[in-house]
């Protein structure tokens, strides 16, 4: 069992959490303007990297926060979590080198 | 003594207390401190079990957890019955009954043992290459064969009567194993102050030391040092000794699982005593002081009892003072069976040679048996044995300088002591995912890289030696302290002497003569893999040693090839002309040894399987006779059947009743959410399809969430209770799952809005007055609102009392009848209701069930998500496109109800069926066909979502989901079922009832 | 919060809600029913937490803790997220007081007395007995008392909050409450 370090709460054990798929991966401002393409590569498309991984969960069954992770997808290891709505920690705040990782945009 | 073979001096036996114990059906005795195994031993008892292919006898091979020949079962009585027990671990206690296994009649006439004539047949693929075809012979001929033949012992088929208990904890430093090197670490960590646990799967602390008897550590005999060691950790509050505890399983970030066994050795377990505990413990540090296991030499015969590894024989001898044979022979290629061979040859064995297949072995145990005139032929090998049910005889043959092997004598003997070094075991550290080094020089796999907080000692990292073990289980548990953060002490280096041990090994198949055939060397004596196994899996071309390993199932046993993963590597490796590294271990994977399927369960069985939630009206309901249904975790009220009614007969009556008169209903399941804030309005337009800001104050309205894809998630009426605050309401099994959504939107979405969710579903008992009487019932108990039609129209809510009681009263109606859902406070709710209760009964109104309720609202033709939707229906498919609020700029699933693919005319769509049959009532899940016998391969038009018989309309409905259903009305389908036939239905209006709506306007 | 310290038996009669009517014993471990409770949960920005706490004469607790005056509790709950106990006679005061203080601030206050139900487990095992079922460190060093948080205990959703170093008060959804007492109950025995 993963030892998550929610944001608010701290370490806790997996159970108490929720996997919430990809993070980073804003709904359109303004859905009725993006063509057909668009609104499925929103619905439908993601990276799923081996490697590093960035990715919502949610503290379920303690603060109720969602807030997002950085995984490596390989070693299970997570590198870091920071609350909602804060940008995607750079490569070198994660301790990679960028040879290491190919983050796709 | 009451045996020849039992001897007076031993470490863990207690000699004023014998036991007696049966072992198929014959009775022995034993002592406490004993397992089946020791005991047997001390009565010259070998034969323990028949092989699992070729039905071999054989006897017990190695000491501990190992051990893979003797394996039993051992019956309790009352369903406790438990397979493939090592006979090395089973402690006995008065009255134990265990039995052999995979044998027929008996242990010593088998007659399996034909397999044995027909092993040239057996081999490697057998199955495979055998059983072709016909395929219909495998259900009925060769898999029940097989079946029966094959297998070691049964499975329980009675309910485990045994409970078994759970615990987490947490520690600084967790330490598997309780020898040597792992108590030392608990000392030095024990000392610091931190939080220690030691685990061991032994009853008695000390490991490889319980053999020993000449050793001494720091001046004190080996026992001494043990028992104050002991004394010194359990004096210690924060440290946790953990006997007979398997450590199973090593997880992410040094969470391990470990099975506490608390009952299985007691002859009278305490009532209500789990039998097994479950311990899942977080470590911030790990020590693995797991030890080495001795290999076996892999040469003709080496399965034959009496065969057995020497430092089995040492431990049978050290610990429990049986005397494995009289005259024995050793085979070893390491200087660890030489202690064996004094220590038997001192407890008065005649030790008729030391076979060493090594040149010129030197050492401290090689002088001390040359010392005592012990005949060691060095550059020797054993080439076969001899013996049926026990060996009695070995053929030995002499290593030439070319490597030649020459026959040169047969000798004598009734037991054989075999040692090829020892493999650490690094299964636990394997299994944190750290990385093996193979140290080329003695030929064995040590932990090199770690992947966790974890470090290895003793034997287990390969150090053999006593006196490094105790010194790297002092530094490693020091370090480990001191990493949890804690200040450790430095331990004084401990001095030990008269210490013999391993410090060579072999392994693969021994040397033969030239042209002698590998003959029945076994590798894999748990799954009867002999080394022409793994070199014809070579030659037919299996490189890997995953494949090998599969296509063999060498180490595939209960074992997992604790004894053999190291040979067969080697034999492997060997054929395919490669390094053993190269070649590479197989995976190792939990658990350690079988863990049972109670102690995973723990309590989570029977009525403590699942929550089981209740309504505060269950007991009322459970009181008038209701049979209930699962509803998710809820337990609702299904129907409330009177004498002698069955389902549908009390259906019927419920549906007539609520029709005619009015009924009462339960409906606390419901999901309710209370959402607050200035932006609640705002929120609820962009999370539902409808329309909410100019939602009036009292007023309520039916609401649809889609998911961002454009299907319908969850539907509910919600009410407007002030301009800042909503109620609202949702499935009973969507309640979890629409909050999430919720709470999602809000929290990474619109953050900015000023909005709150709270789950109140549970703070409100809910209560569904339905009918034309409904309005009467609740009338005498409602003071302060007015319910009359014009004052409190459909899909309104007021805020007020009943009964005295705070309520919130919703006029809505999921049946097509005028009706009301009372909400008060859930500790209230069973007053309310009994006094509800007790006005309808006057008015002949009933109560009833969740199949009532259905039948009435899909005569209304309303949905219900998740039976007549299935989460790839549209609002459109539905025929609600009313629910849309047209002039809304976005909300979740808008956009994806534009893409092309949900235009689509061919869509499914939402209709009622008539049945040309009246009495016919088709399955739900039934097909919709066009024609009675469609082709082959033809696709479904749809599907029937619900079908019930209707009271009211006097016939069945059903409601479907038929592609371009709405303009096929008046068409006839057919339905199929399940006998094959399919009737014929007419499309109709999904509205069989009230299509005006005026019984819910009354 | 008044604790009525009752006789413990081992197998008392149990509520509609599957709380004991009386004091339950659990080995050396003691169960309690708390009394009725006013409950609220409270949500409100973070910027105008301490308004709200104040507004009932209590400070807004840190992350993970709570804080009492006299008869009322607050216990943090998440970030914006806070359960507010007291007497059930105070429970319309508590309402009007907050609307009056918070100034027109957007805030959301929720009654659920009745969702939650809750008992206090008292004796030097209740740490172990809720350790079989609770998956944190309930050692005092890591979760000292004072300290509160939602986490798992099994499969039930629960709020626990230490009292002091033997006594959890533990509040949970009413319909949870027969499954923890089941629970609790088993796993005193093989305690």
């Amino acid at each position: 069992m993963l030892l998550i370090d929610c944001p608010h709460c701290g370490p806790r054990p997996e159970l108490e959490f929720r996997y919430g798929g990809e993070a980073h991966v804003a709904r359109p401002a303004e859905p009725a303007t993006v063509d057909d393409a668009q609104w499925m590569a929103f619905l439908y498309l993601r990276s799923n990297p081996k490697g590093l991984h960035f990715e919502r969960w949610r503290h379920m069954s303690g603060c109720g926060r969602f807030f997002n992770c950085a995984r490596d997808t390989v070693s299970d290891k997570i590198l870091k979590t920071y609350p909602a709505g804060q940008a995607r920690p750079s490569l070198e705040a994660l301790g990679l080198a960028p040879v290491d990782h190919e983050v796709r945009a | 003594m009451s045996s020849a073979y039992r001897l007076p001096h031993a470490t863990c036996i207690d000699y004023t207390k014998p036991l007696r114990f049966t072992f198929d059906g014959k009775s022995y005795q034993g002592f406490h401190g004993d397992t089946v195994a020791s005991a047997l031993l001390a009565q010259g008892v070998h034969l323990m079990g028949r092989s699992f292919k070729y039905h071999r006898p054989r006897g017990v091979m190695a000491a501990g957890a190992e051990e893979p020949n003797a394996l039993l079962d051992v019956s309790r009585g009352g369903g406790r019955s438990v397979p493939n027990l090592r006979a090395t671990q089973v402690e006995l206690y008065d009255g134990l009954v265990v039995k052999s296994q995979n044998r027929f009649p008996s242990l010593r006439f088998d007659v399996g043992a034909i397999n044995d004539l027909l092993a040239p047949l057996f081999g490697a693929g057998f199955y495979y290459k055998t059983f072709m075809g016909p395929r219909k012979a495998w259900a009925h001929l060769y898999e029940p064969v097989i079946r029966h033949a094959a297998g070691l012992g049964h499975a329980p088929s009675k309910p485990d009567p045994d409970t078994y208990a759970n615990q987490f904890a947490h520690c600084d430093v967790l330490i598997v194993g309780g020898g040597a090197a792992g108590l030392a670490a608990a000392l030095s960590a024990g000392r610091s102050g931190a939080r220690v646990i030691v685990a061991d799967e032994q009853a008695q602390w000390g490991g490889g030391l319980l053999a020993e008897r000449g050793v001494e550590i720091d001046g004190q005999p080996v026992q001494a040092w043990l028992a104050q060691t002991v004394r010194a950790l359990q004096a210690m509050p924060h440290v946790r000794l953990l006997s007979r505890t398997t450590a199973f399983g090593y997880f992410q970030q040094n969470f391990i699982g470990l099975v506490e066994r608390l009952t299985d050795h007691l002859a009278h377990p305490p009532q209500g005593q789990p039998r097994e505990r479950l311990w899942q413990v977080r470590a911030k540090r790990v020590i693995l002081a797991t030890g080495a296991i001795e290999r076996p030499l892999v040469f003709s015969g080496n399965d034959r009892p009496g065969v057995m590894l020497a430092g089995a024989a040492r431990q049978f001898l050290n610990r429990y003072g049986a005397l494995v044979g009289k005259s024995v022979l050793v085979f070893t290629a390491d200087d660890a069976a030489y202690q064996a061979a004094i220590d038997l040859a001192q407890a008065g064995a005649t030790v008729m040679a030391i076979v060493d297949l090594r040149e010129n072995p030197q050492g401290p145990g090689i002088e001390a048996a040359r010392a005592l005139s012990l005949p060691v032929l060095t550059s020797h090998v054993v080439i076969e044995t001899f013996g049926r049910l026990r060996i009695n005889a070995a053929a030995l043959g002499r290593i030439g300088p070319d490597g030649d092997v020459t026959p040169v004598k047969i000798e004598q003997c009734d037991a054989l002591l075999m040692s090829g070094g020892f493999t650490p075991s690094v299964h636990l550290f394997s299994q944190s995912r750290g990385k093996l080094h193979y140290d080329a020089d003695r030929q064995i796999f040590v932990p090199g890289i770690s992947a966790q907080q974890e470090c290895s000692i003793g034997a287990a990292k390969g150090t053999f030696a006593l006196q490094e073990s105790v010194q790297e289980g002092f530094a490693a548990g020091a370090e480990a302290a001191e990493q949890a953060g804690f200040k450790s002490q430095t331990i004084a280096p401990s001095r030990v002497r008269h210490d013999v041990p391993s410090c060579a090994g072999f392994s693969g198949a021994v040397p033969r003569p030239k042209g002698q055939r590998a003959g029945k060397a076994f590798v894999d004596f748990q799954n009867d893999v002999k080394v022409t196994d793994i070199i014809s899996a070579t030659q037919e071309g299996f490189k890997s040693i995953e494949h090998v390993k599969r296509y063999t199932t060498t180490g595939m046993a209960t074992d997992q090839g604790k004894t053999s993963n190291m040979n067969a590597l080697a034999v492997a490796a060997d054929a395919l002309g490669r390094t053993i590294p190269d070649v590479g271990l197989t995976t190792f994977r939990m658990p350690y040894t079988p863990v049972t399927f109670g102690s995973i369960a723990g309590l989570a069985r029977g009525d403590l399987f699942d929550p089981v939630r209740k309504t505060p009206i269950h007991g009322w309901a459970q009181h008038h006779g209701a049979l209930f249904e699962d509803v998710g975790l809820w337990k609702r009220a299904h129907y409330f059947p009177q004498k002698g009614e069955s389902l549908h007969q009390a259906v019927l009556r419920e549906c007539r009743t609520v029709r005619s008169k009015a009924g009462l209903f339960d409906a606390s399941t419901l999901g309710k959410i209370e959402i607050v804030g200035p932006d609640a309005a705002e929120f609820l337009n962009r999370l539902y399809t409808n329309a909410w800001s100019k939602l009036a104050v009292g007023r309520c309205r039916y609401g649809v969430m889609l998911n961002e894809q454009g299907f319908v998630m969850d539907d509910g009426v919600i009410g407007r209770l002030a301009d800042e605050r909503f109620h609202v309401t949702t499935t009973t099994t969507g309640a979890p799952r629409v909050l999430a959504h919720m709470e999602d939107y809000l929290q990474t979405e619109f953050p900015e809005l000023d909005v709150w969710l709270t789950s109140t579903t549970e703070q409100w008992a809910v209560i569904a007055v339905q009918g034309p009487l409904a309005r009467q019932i609740l009338q005498p108990f409602v003071t302060d609102i007015d319910l009359s039609p014009d004052a409190m129209p459909h899909m309104s809510v007021r805020t007020g009392h009943i009964c005295g009681v705070e309520t919130r009263l919703f006029r809505v109606s999921f049946t097509g009848e005028l009706g009301f859902e009372v909400n008060v406070p859930s500790g209230q709710g069973r007053m309310v209701w009994e006094a509800l209760w007790a006005e309808a009964e006057k008015h002949g109104a009933c109560a009833y069930g969740t199949e009532a309720m259905h039948v009435l609202r899909a005569e209304k033709g309303f949905i219900i998500v998740g039976q007549d939707t299935d989460g790839t229906v549209t609002p459109a498919d539905l025929g609600m496109d009313w629910v849309i609020g047209q002039t809304k700029p976005d909300f979740v699933g808008k956009r994806s109800l534009v893409r092309a693919d949900m235009r689509k005319a061919d869509r499914p769509q939402f209709v009622g069926l008539q049945t040309h049959d009246p009495h016919f009532v088709p399955d739900e899940g039934a097909q919709v066909v066009a024609v009675a016998e469609p082709a082959t391969g033809s696709a479904a038009l749809g599907f029937v979502t619900s079908a019930y018989d209707s009271a009211t309309l006097g016939r069945s409905i059903a409601l479907a989901l038929v592609a371009n259903g709405r303009a096929r009305k008046g068409e006839t389908v057919y339905l199929t079922r399940l006998d094959g036939q399919a009737l014929p239905a007419t499309i109709v209006d999904p509205v069989f009832y009230d299509k005006e709506g005026a019984r819910l306007h009354a | 919060m008044r604790e009525t310290l009752m006789d413990a038996a081992p197998h008392p009669s149990f509520d509609e809600a599957g709380l004991p009517l009386t004091a339950l014993a659990l080995g050396a471990t003691k169960l309690y029913p708390a009394p009725d409770l006013a409950r609220f949960v409270l949500r409100v920005r973070p910027e105008d937490g301490a308004r709200a706490a104040a507004a009932w004469g209590l400070s807004l607790p840190d992350a993970l803790r709570a804080s009492t005056h006299k008869d009322r509790h607050v216990l943090w709950q998440g970030p914006d997220e806070f359960l507010l106990l007291a007497l059930t006679s105070e429970k319309q005061e508590i309402i009007d007081r907050l609307q009056a203080e918070m100034g027109g601030k957007p805030y959301s206050l929720v009654d659920v007395s009745h969702r939650n139900q809750a008992f206090l487990l008292t004796g030097e095992g209740a740490q172990q007995l809720l350790e079989t079922g609770c998956m944190l460190d309930l050692d005092p060093a890591s979760f000292p008392v004072g300290m509160t948080t939602r986490t798992l205990f099994a499969k039930a959703d629960l709020t626990l909050w230490r009292r002091d170093t033997h006594t959890f008060h533990i509040e949970l959804w009413r319909s949870f409450m027969p499954y923890v007492m089941g629970l609790l109950q088993q796993s005193a025995v093989a305690a």
